[in-house]
């Protein structure tokens, strides 16, 4: 192992995100008020308990995944497409270093991020409406996974655009509505049977169902079955970027 | 012993179909300084960049120090440095964290001295926490050198490294290259420019539409380079050279208004000032004179034709 790249890139990716934090976390800290404001307060107090959850408590989980995801995703694919863009990834591909390597130190820095703006955001939500966390550490657990998970896939998202167009694309054509329609702000029972099933496909539902779980223990579907669908979405990621730096994709001619 | 690099049967096809890179095979001694020269688009950077692991090699061999770059590419790598000829830097870091990120990279333990030292014999010194966006051309190619050295490689490849350079820069960078030599660093440069590979190489290769046509030990080769021609713009058009000068091996030009005259400088005597007083005595009068030397394009035109 070469610890000293891995330490050398994080450290790097970590500097970069110190330089940006004031637009990082203001803008996800900004958008999550104004959704607490609007969803929370001002719609929220005439929609009834769910489950005996207030609405305003109710769409915390969801909203923390919506900025986990969307930020992770961001991260991870800029600290890769940019070194590609500007041409300093000769270094990385020409040094010492595995794909492993590679891996560990970018996603690494790129869900360190998110996690950390996961939490301001908790943070925030904590002033809006009354929280409870029932299973502090399955919560952990999911903001762990999810962050690392998602940070891999903007990983390949990174790797694969070749141009501003494609990296922008995929979280706003895909992610957006996976999280809006994956329950963000609501529970998928309200759905009409046939889209409860539809439902079932978009991946972004176990992670939000799962995390929810966390907080009021309530969820649609198995906190089992959520646990196993991150860790299958994970693995996907992982074999995914395996073949990517065996054969070289889009970073090798 | 085994060389810094061995390069055997090596070929790259790229997707588009294009072969940049035919059959080689080179050997380069430990310790030396190895000038690959060669016109645009003829293959060094494509092999520089093979040989560091940037560019897939489609079939053939690369040891480096004995380490075969592609199964054992730690060992392989962790002994190279690469400066690039594209000007590639980040821009919001300082020139020092680059520099120290150069060093993990390669997986070094920080060493503030080493890197101090770099530094300084790049007169970077004083830009050590500037960001390197503020940097001119010229600074940036220090700074690449510097993330290249900041590894203490064995092995360095410099691939055009005077291109876009000021004289300052050039001198220091010799500077650097020969105190790296002397320290048995084996280093590789891509050039144009035929001065600097006379000046700093110990052999020379030359490829060409990526083959390697030769390599031969510097002086040799200089001395069949090395050739220049004075042409004699005449007054008069004339049908035929003067007996009295036939000696000299003149070329008449097909219109009859010039002499050409090949010789070589690095001759104890060029035969010039002869030629001058025997034009003056056969009565050739002439409105002009025009030295040249021959340009690397025409050489490797006619290293190309003779081979073949």
């Amino acid at each position: 192992m070469n610890l000293y790249a891995i330490k050398a890139i994080y450290l790097f990716e970590m500097h970069r995100t110190w330089r940006t934090l004031m637009q990082s976390v203001i803008s996800p800290v900004l958008s999550t008020s104004l959704y607490f404001v609007v969803f929370g307060s001002a719609i929220g107090g005439r929609i009834p308990e769910i489950n005996g959850v207030s609405y305003g408590a109710f769409i915390v989980p969801g909203l923390i995944m919506l900025s986990l995801l969307t930020q992770s995703i961001s991260n991870a694919s800029f600290g890769i497409y940019f070194p590609k863009f500007v041409g300093t990834i000769y270094e990385l591909l020409s040094a010492p270093v595995s794909y492993v390597e590679i891996v560990i130190a970018y996603v690494g820095a790129a869900a360190t991020k998110s996690i950390i703006l996961g939490v301001i955001i908790l943070a925030t939500a904590a002033l809006f409406v009354p929280l409870r966390i029932e299973h502090p550490f399955v919560m952990l657990l999911f903001l762990v996974l999810t962050a690392v998970t998602f940070s891999m896939f903007g990983f390949i998202i990174g790797i694969w655009a070749d141009g501003f167009e494609k990296l922008q694309l995929v979280p706003l054509m895909i992610i957006t509505p996976l999280t809006f329609l994956g329950g963000s702000f609501y529970s998928i029972d309200m759905l009409p049977p046939f889209w409860q099933t539809v439902t079932l496909f978009n991946p972004v539902v176990y992670l939000i169902s799962g995390f929810r779980w966390s907080f009021f223990g309530l969820s649609d579907v198995h906190i089992g079955t959520s646990l196993v669908m991150t860790a299958v979405f994970l693995l996907a990621c992982i074999l995914i970027l395996r073949w990517i730096f065996r054969t070289g994709y889009r970073l090798k001619s | 012993m085994s060389s810094a690099i061995s390069v055997s049967s090596l070929n790259k096809t790229y997707e588009s179909g294009f072969e940049a890179l035919k059959n080689i095979n080179l050997d380069i001694r430990h310790g030396e300084i190895f000038a690959l020269l060669g016109p645009n688009g003829a293959g060094k950077t494509t092999l520089i960049s093979t040989i560091c692991g940037i560019v897939n090699p489609t079939s053939g061999t690369i040891l480096a120090d004995g380490h075969d770059i592609i199964k054992e590419y730690r060992a392989a790598r962790s002994k190279i440095g690469l400066v690039p000829q594209e000007l590639t830097t980040d821009a919001f870091e300082t020139v020092w964290a680059t520099v120290s990120f150069s060093r993990g990279l390669f997986g070094k333990p920080a060493n503030p001295a080493h890197i101090e030292k770099i530094l300084k014999e790049l007169s970077l010194s004083d830009k050590k926490d500037s960001k390197i966006m503020t940097l001119s051309g010229g600074m940036k190619r220090r700074v690449m050198i510097a993330k290249a050295l900041s590894h203490e490689p064995e092995i360095l490849f410099l691939d055009e490294p005077s291109a876009g350079v000021d004289v300052e820069l050039r001198r220091d960078m010799w500077n650097v290259v020969r105190a790296l030599r002397e320290s048995g660093v084996t280093i590789i440069l891509t050039t144009h420019y035929i001065e600097e590979a006379e000046q700093m190489a110990d052999r020379i290769g030359v490829i060409s539409h990526g083959e390697i046509i030769l390599v031969e030990e510097k002086d040799a080769l200089m001395r069949s380079l090395g050739k220049k021609e004075l042409r004699l713009l005449l007054q008069e058009k004339r049908e035929e050279i003067p007996e009295a000068l036939a000696a000299y091996g003149l070329e008449l030009s097909p219109d009859g208004s010039e002499l050409v005259y090949h010789y070589d400088t690095r001759k104890e005597r060029t035969g010039i000032t002869a030629l001058l007083k025997d034009l003056d005595k056969a009565g050739v009068r002439f409105s002009d004179i025009q030295t040249r030397e021959s340009s690397l394009e025409e050489i490797f035109v006619n290293l190309v034709r003779e081979r073949k």
